[in-house]
């Protein structure tokens, strides 16, 4: 399905990575491994079409993806490091307004319900501004419960999360592997998905323990 | 994808009742600037009869400047616009709905208040009439072509200024159609003329402008 073949982008002119090149099917699941630097993010966000490779193509099914923008953004979502939500909104806005935005036609009980979920209860229509990092981190991640996109790109998705939101979230990761769907996040914590295909993807020159 | 217009110019409205100080900055330097003149100038009817049409559109293109900063500073800030590029969405039609919240937030209030405004400088109401058309028909050019420097200064230190070097060129005819009109029909020649221009101009910028936006806005995200 996704396809990477001879990539490599320079940042700043230095080279980040280089022919670099690996696919993901469905039910697959890849860790992007690397220290500090090593362009996991980089990578990240070229695979979701936001930097343009200096080399290299990336392809969905088949076609570039640059060629195809909007039929790839309809079966991709992307959480970077921000969160992407409008502090002056209130969860339920900023949902609705994602959502919508995603095509999606989502009723004003299901996002009541999907933040509910994600452990908002009570939170749903203050301003996001006035909530904790984990909880804005947790509004931006209720995205994940109404996608219905196969290819997931999470940027560190753990950070600021409490333990219980992190086993919830490793849940719906796992389930979404399972349904025959992609993920490829990046994270520094040992994630335990026991189903599905998990691949990994090591970036950087260093070994594990070099500072 | 009339939806996703919809949903993105509410958005903006929102976020903006949310934050009234942001559209009260633009209106009140509007204001200020205008009222300053006559106290600068004296009380001389000729001169400000005459110097209305030009302090007018001065005004509103530095107003309309004012604002530009913030078209898409915040939502790049907070990930909001990369999301927005990465929404299945045409990214015209999205950035075409954010200038006109823009405009409607920045612009329309001009166009409300220059009758008022415009007593302070004795203007006829033939004059008024024209000076409201020509606000907008032209302000929501000026919005547009700001959005390209907007989005080209976007996470650049002191871009600011360096919208005003890109965007201020590219206002110049708007504000020269814009108070010729007035002074046109002031002057008894009649400003159809100059007000078939500044339409010009506005489709020519409605069409231009969201493509180079979209361009710029890709090239930042980056």
């Amino acid at each position: 399905m996704l396809e990477v073949n001879n990539l490599e982008v320079i940042r700043g002119d230095r080279s980040l990575f280089s022919e670099l090149g690996f696919s993901l099917n469905t039910g697959e699941l890849l860790h992007l491994l690397g220290h500090n630097g090593s362009g996991k993010t980089t990578l990240l966000r070229t695979l979701c079409g936001l930097i343009k490779p200096s080399q290299g193509v990336v392809s969905w099914k088949g076609t570039n993806i640059r060629r195809q923008r909007d039929e790839f953004a309809q079966e991709m979502l992307f959480l970077g490091h921000l969160n992407g939500i409008k502090a002056d909104l209130t969860a339920v806005e900023n949902l609705r307004i994602l959502s919508r935005l995603d095509g999606l036609d989502v009723s004003d009980d299901e996002l009541w319900q999907v933040l509910e979920k994600m452990g908002l209860y009570g939170h749903e229509d203050l301003a996001v501004g006035v909530l904790s990092q984990g909880q804005k981190r947790r509004v931006s991640l209720a995205r994940l419960l109404l996608s219905k996109s196969p290819l997931w790109l999470l940027d560190e998705p753990f950070t600021a999360l409490d333990k219980a939101a992190v086993d919830f979230l490793q849940t719906v990761i796992a389930e979404h592997v399972e349904n025959d769907g992609m993920v490829i996040l990046t994270t520094h914590q040992d994630v335990g998905l026991t189903t599905g295909e998990v691949k990994q993807l090591r970036l950087g020159w260093k070994k594990d323990g070099d500072v | 994808m009339f939806k996703a217009f919809y949903t993105v110019v509410m958005r903006d409205l929102l976020l903006a009742m949310r934050n009234r100080s942001d559209i009260l900055t633009t209106v009140f330097f509007f204001i200020i600037a205008i009222s300053l003149f006559p106290l600068g100038v004296g009380p001389e009817l000729n001169t400000l009869r005459e110097i209305a049409p030009g302090v007018f559109w001065v005004a509103a293109l530095l107003a309309s400047m004012l604002a530009l900063e913030r078209l898409f500073a915040i939502d790049f800030a907070d990930g909001t616009l990369e999301q927005m590029l990465l929404t299945p969405q045409p990214a015209t039609i999205l950035v075409l709905a954010k200038v006109l919240a823009h405009w409607l937030i920045t612009g329309v209030p001009l166009v409300l208040l220059s009758p008022l405004l415009g007593l302070q400088y004795d203007l006829s109401s033939d004059a008024i009439q024209v000076l409201m058309l020509t606000l907008l028909l032209g302000t929501p050019s000026l919005s547009l072509i700001g959005a390209i420097g907007a989005a080209l200064t976007l996470g650049l230190r002191g871009g600011g200024v360096l919208v005003s070097l890109l965007v201020l060129p590219l206002y110049i005819p708007v504000l020269i159609f814009g108070s010729g009109a007035v002074e046109a029909t002031v002057s008894g020649l009649g400003g159809a003329g100059h007000i078939f221009m500044l339409g010009a101009i506005f489709l020519l910028s409605l069409v231009l402008s969201p493509l180079a936006t979209v361009a710029a806005l890709r090239v930042s995200a980056e």
